[in-house]
């Protein structure tokens, strides 16, 4: 069967071909066992875009044996830091190269602008390899005194060995760098599993791999669906880590399958909401620029569709503040416009599937109905598309479902504070911690309030913006582990301390 | 008007054209130098001149400074993220790589050294250099002490600004990458003055940093004499760090020059008289192999000559057989001949200088094993020589010859030749060999040394501090390392609610 398909980019009537086949040893390749199939489905226009192959837990079984392999002989403590330093440095400029058509390519799956998909995106996609490529031949023991006479102490930091990967829609390209950048850094191979939702530009991602020159079976990708391949992973006995970004759920199987399998180490950073998830405070204080914060805040609730594991869902606005806040929050809301990804005049897309559509507006219809006044949005568009336009709730309370939910879509809720006590209670009042903001003009309540904030990230006097050098991850239920900077090499090595006795002589008996 | 370099290569091992401006590279443009002069660049295999670059003056290396300090304050320092500096370095990188045989050629033609070695070692070493400093430029970190509420604490790791460099002629383009590496890594601008010996290849650079796409007065080269360029480099007022690798004599004046003008940082790579140890239960075959390379590697012009070599009583006759075997095989010849192992020593001083040892080993009773002549009648080359029977007070043994001399000293036990081998006011390397790994490590640890190898000699990694215990120098560089030899930390003290009664 031919692995490949042919696709037209609507928007400028190029062909693309992408393979839709297991990548496994640097080779598409059918399912062992299965016919299975998953469709595409472009959530713009809802249209199929073509079909990949479903991966079977036998393809997985053939993952992780390729991935085995190759951590054993060329890859692993075979190949030298300088290597993998230049593989990864190649990968980034391939993917440099080719930014414009993975950039189309995310966007027709995702829904995301082109050229946020390409600006952003790919644009920190490139910069995280560099960044990684950097610290590949940068991985150091330390040597330790124990005894001069006798004897030298110290510690390696080894890779781990083969990881499974699972990453979630809501950033295909990204989350797939954030993965494979730190543990190919760190001489780990993988079997990468990218959502069912989102698996076209991992597998044009592959291809760069094997163009690139890493060794078969250092990278192998298995689109599946995820209680079949993430599942298999999980539980692998042959998988010695297993890094997972999605919905808390998901999260919470996984660790319970790696404790009763091989007790590998897992590692995750939760996404997708799917019933439980995480709910970041975003708080503006009277003495904040005003007009900045109503920018952030927007872009904290916006960007991406909302389709972000850190999105500012839930807004606190100090009383004084509070009405000459909303309405400059209300008029800017009001000009993003959210349309087709490959539309210049786009600033967001659709979200990303029908289901996530149907989610997004029950949770729109219960704040209706739970009694949160709208103050912008809450009218479905007519036509295709899963569009869903900037959603503003007011006069919450802290029962309603939108305030305790993540709805991973453009929908806020914005509630008020007296003290800065009241809204520091306000915010970490949720069993999640991954993101949080604060808006202030005063250093020391911004020192006190960001000490006091339960997150992994805080943002002071701005929001949403990573940086690859600096470690991502969340307090609580949001995850285990950090991704990015120098944190993220910790994820992908073990430690060995080797003591080597030269003068020290064993006594026995004893 | 600079000169423009143009040379037409037609060797068995490299055919190629070259062509290129020779003057000082300033603010991103190749100058004359201030008075118009130039200095001679002469070939070590016949003596004549290949070229003339322009000389700078102390002027120049004011004009460079005024340049550096712009850039730093504009266009490079801080101003320009980590991610950046890291890829500019790596484009650095991806053209020298383009360009391999061209630099190894100028090398090869400049310094003496033979092509091949120049190829696949000098240039390939250079270029990860680069590289992997590109990597750190983004990973500069400082720490964080103290967040409360009442007070922030944290450190910044911040460039320096201006930094002077000053690189020696036994590899100059190496030398060059290690010096430009971490300094451009962390956010410097540089002034460097190549040996006035050796100067193409360090131009050939500027070229290529400028095709990069370096913004004008980030690296700065001037060409001159270390009397008046060094000189000045060394006791500059706004020059805050001075980086030398070369002779210790030299880098005395350096020290002095930094204590009398501001105060400046300085790192010093200076020489050695490194012993190299073979125990009774060394690997005899390889012992002899990695002690040739040793000390006849690079025509002997290595900082970390294992120049004295201590072979223990017990193996002495068997060693000293093969390795004159060895040593006689040695190739002598021109540099762009296939099989060419040694070529000329760098220049007629350094010649001289050399065969004055040989003549001093002589008259003070050494005896002449093998070598000990003039290789030839034209060009700089000398045979490879090995002195027997030497005692501690010889000059041969004690001071640092810088050519293909060696000295054979046989030894009791451990203890013996641990003591003989510190006794030396210097402290750059030294190896082991020894089959007994107890042995290898505990000899290791006593020897006053910066690098020590044991079963192995002159390997170098850019991930491994490279530096000098004594007079060989002050600080380390390659590996993390040398970051610190081009960051000033600066703690940060941020009073968030203390109130003063």
């Amino acid at each position: 069967m031919d692995q490949t398909a042919r696709i037209t980019i609507p928007a400028t009537g190029q062909i693309v071909e992408i393979p839709t086949g297991l990548f496994i040893n640097n080779e598409f390749v059918s399912s062992v066992d299965s016919q299975e199939r998953i469709q595409v489905v472009n959530p713009a226009t809802e249209d199929i875009i073509c079909s990949v192959v479903a991966g079977s837990e036998k393809d997985i079984d053939a993952a992780v044996a390729a991935a085995r392999a190759a951590f054993s002989t060329t890859w692993g403590k075979n190949v030298t830091g300088f290597e993998r330093s230049r593989l990864l440095n190649k990968l980034a400029d391939l993917i440099e190269r080719d930014s414009q058509v993975l950039a189309e390519i995310e966007s027709l799956n995702n829904g995301k602008p082109v050229r946020i998909a390409r600006d952003f995106d790919i644009g920190d996609s490139i910069q995280c390899l560099r960044y990684y490529a950097g610290w590949a031949d940068k991985i150091v023991g330390q040597t330790i005194e124990v005894n001069n006479k006798t004897k030298i102490a110290f510690t390696r930091h080894e890779p781990i060995g083969v990881c499974g990967q699972i990453i979630p829609w809501n950033y295909p390209i990204n989350m797939w760098a954030w993965k494979v950048a730190p543990a190919l850094a760190c001489g780990c191979t993988i079997v990468m599993k990218p959502s069912e939702l989102t698996p076209l530009t991992a597998l044009v991602l592959s291809k760069l791999i094997a163009e690139a020159g890493f060794p078969p079976g250092v990278v192998n990708t298995i689109p599946s669906l995820g209680p079949v391949g993430g599942a298999a992973l999980s539980r692998h006995m042959d998988v010695d880590k297993v890094a997972f970004t999605g919905s808390t759920t998901t999260g919470r199987k996984i660790m319970e399958a790696a404790a009763k399998s091989n007790l590998k180490k897992a590692c995750h950073t939760r996404e997708v909401s799917l019933e439980l998830g995480g709910k970041s405070p975003h708080i503006i204080f009277e003495s904040a620029d005003l007009d900045q914060a109503a920018n952030w805040a927007c872009l904290g609730i916006l960007y991406n569709t909302g389709q972000d594991c850190t999105a500012g869902s839930r807004l606190y606005v100090q009383d004084t503040i509070y009405d000459k806040f909303l309405h400059l929050l209300v008029e800017k809301a009001k000009q993003l416009v959210i349309g087709d990804g490959f539309d210049e005049k786009s600033g967001g897309g659709p979200v990303v599937s029908k289901a996530q559509y149907d989610k997004v507006w029950s949770y729109i219809e219960s704040g209706k109905s739970q009694g949160a006044e709208l103050v912008l949005g809450g009218k479905k568009r007519p036509g295709k598309g899963y569009f869903v336009d900037p959603t503003i709730f007011t006069n919450v309370t802290r029962d309603m479902r939108i305030v305790q939910d993540e709805i991973f879509g453009p929908v806020l809720s914005v509630g008020r504070f007296k003290t800065e006590q009241e809204a520091i209670a306000l915010a970490n009042d949720t069993s999640y911690g991954l993101g949080a903001g604060l808006h202030s003009a005063d250093a020391s309540q911004c020192m006190r309030v960001s000490s006091a904030l339960e997150a992994g990230t805080v943002w002071v006097n701005q929001y949403n913006i990573l940086g690859n050098n600096v470690p991502f991850g969340g307090k609580k239920q949001s995850g285990i582990g950090r991704e990015l900077g120098s944190y993220a090499l910790e994820e992908y090595t073990e430690v060995k301390a080797v003591h080597w006795n030269f003068g020290e002589q064993a006594e026995w008996p004893l | 008007m600079p000169s423009v370099f143009t040379h037409e290569f037609n060797t068995p091992v490299y055919k190629g054209k070259i062509s290129f401006d020779t003057g000082l590279f300033i603010n991103g443009q190749f100058v004359d130098g201030s008075d118009g002069t130039t200095i001679d660049v002469v070939n070590p295999t016949d003596g004549k001149v290949i070229t003339s670059v322009s000389e700078g003056t102390p002027k120049d290396v004011d004009l460079a400074v005024d340049a550096a300090e712009k850039a730093f304050e504009t266009t490079w320092g801080l101003n320009c993220p980590g991610n950046k500096r890291g890829l500019l370095l790596n484009k650095l990188a991806a053209l020298m790589e383009e360009h391999t045989d061209e630099l190894a050629a100028l090398e090869a033609l400049d310094n003496g050294k033979t092509f091949n070695i120049a190829r696949h070692g000098d240039v390939s070493a250079a270029i990860d250099c680069i590289r992997y400093f590109a990597g750190w430029a983004d990973k500069i970190s400082g720490r964080v002490m103290e967040t409360s509420e009442e007070k922030f604490t944290y450190t910044r790791h911040e460039p320096i600004g201006v930094v002077g460099q000053i690189i020696p002629w036994n590899f100059p383009l190496v030398m060059f990458a290690w010096k430009i590496g971490p300094a451009l890594a962390t956010g410097n601008t540089v002034v460097l003055k190549p040996s006035e010996i050796t100067p193409l290849t360090a131009i050939r650079m500027c070229h290529l940093a400028q095709e990069a796409g370096f913004p004008p007065g980030v690296l700065n080269v001037v060409t001159g004499y270390g009397s008046t360029v060094g000189s000045a480099i060394s006791s500059h007022m706004r020059i805050h760090k001075v980086a030398f690798t070369g002779s210790t004599l030299v880098g005395r004046k350096i020290m002095e020059a930094a204590a009398k003008s501001n105060l400046k940082n300085v790192t010093l790579e200076l020489g050695g008289k490194s012993p190299n140890i073979i125990f009774d239960d060394a690997d005899l075959e390889q012992a002899v192999h990695w002690a040739m390379l040793g000390v006849f590697f690079n025509q002997g012009q290595c900082c970390i000559a294992g120049s004295r070599i201590f072979v223990q009583e017990g193996i002495y006759d068997e060693f000293l057989k093969r390795f004159t075997e060895k040593s006689r095989s040695i190739k002598v010849g021109d540099p762009f001949t296939p099989d060419t192992f040694q070529g000329p020593q760098v220049s007629k001083i350094q010649y001289e200088r050399v065969m004055g040892y040989i003549e001093s080993g002589k008259k003070e009773g050494a005896k002449v094993h093998i070598g000990g002549e003039r290789h030839g009648s034209d060009g700089y080359y000398i045979q490879p020589t090995i002195f027997l029977d030497t005692n501690p007070d010889m000059r041969i043994v004690k001071e640092e010859i810088f050519g293909p001399v060696s000295v054979v000293i046989k030894f009791k036990d451990e203890e013996d030749v641990v003591r003989q081998a510190n006794d030396t006011v210097y402290g750059l390397a030294a190896a082991v060999f020894t089959k007994d790994v107890k042995r290898a490590i505990a000899t290791a640890h006593k020897l006053k040394a910066g690098t020590v190898w044991v079963n192995c000699y002159g390997l170098a990694n850019p991930n491994t501090p490279f530096g000098g215990y004594k007079q060989s120098g002050i600080g380390r560089e390659m590996g993390e390392y040398a970051l610190a030899n081009y960051t000033e930390v600066k703690a940060v003290n941020v009073n968030l609610g203390l109130k003063m009664m």
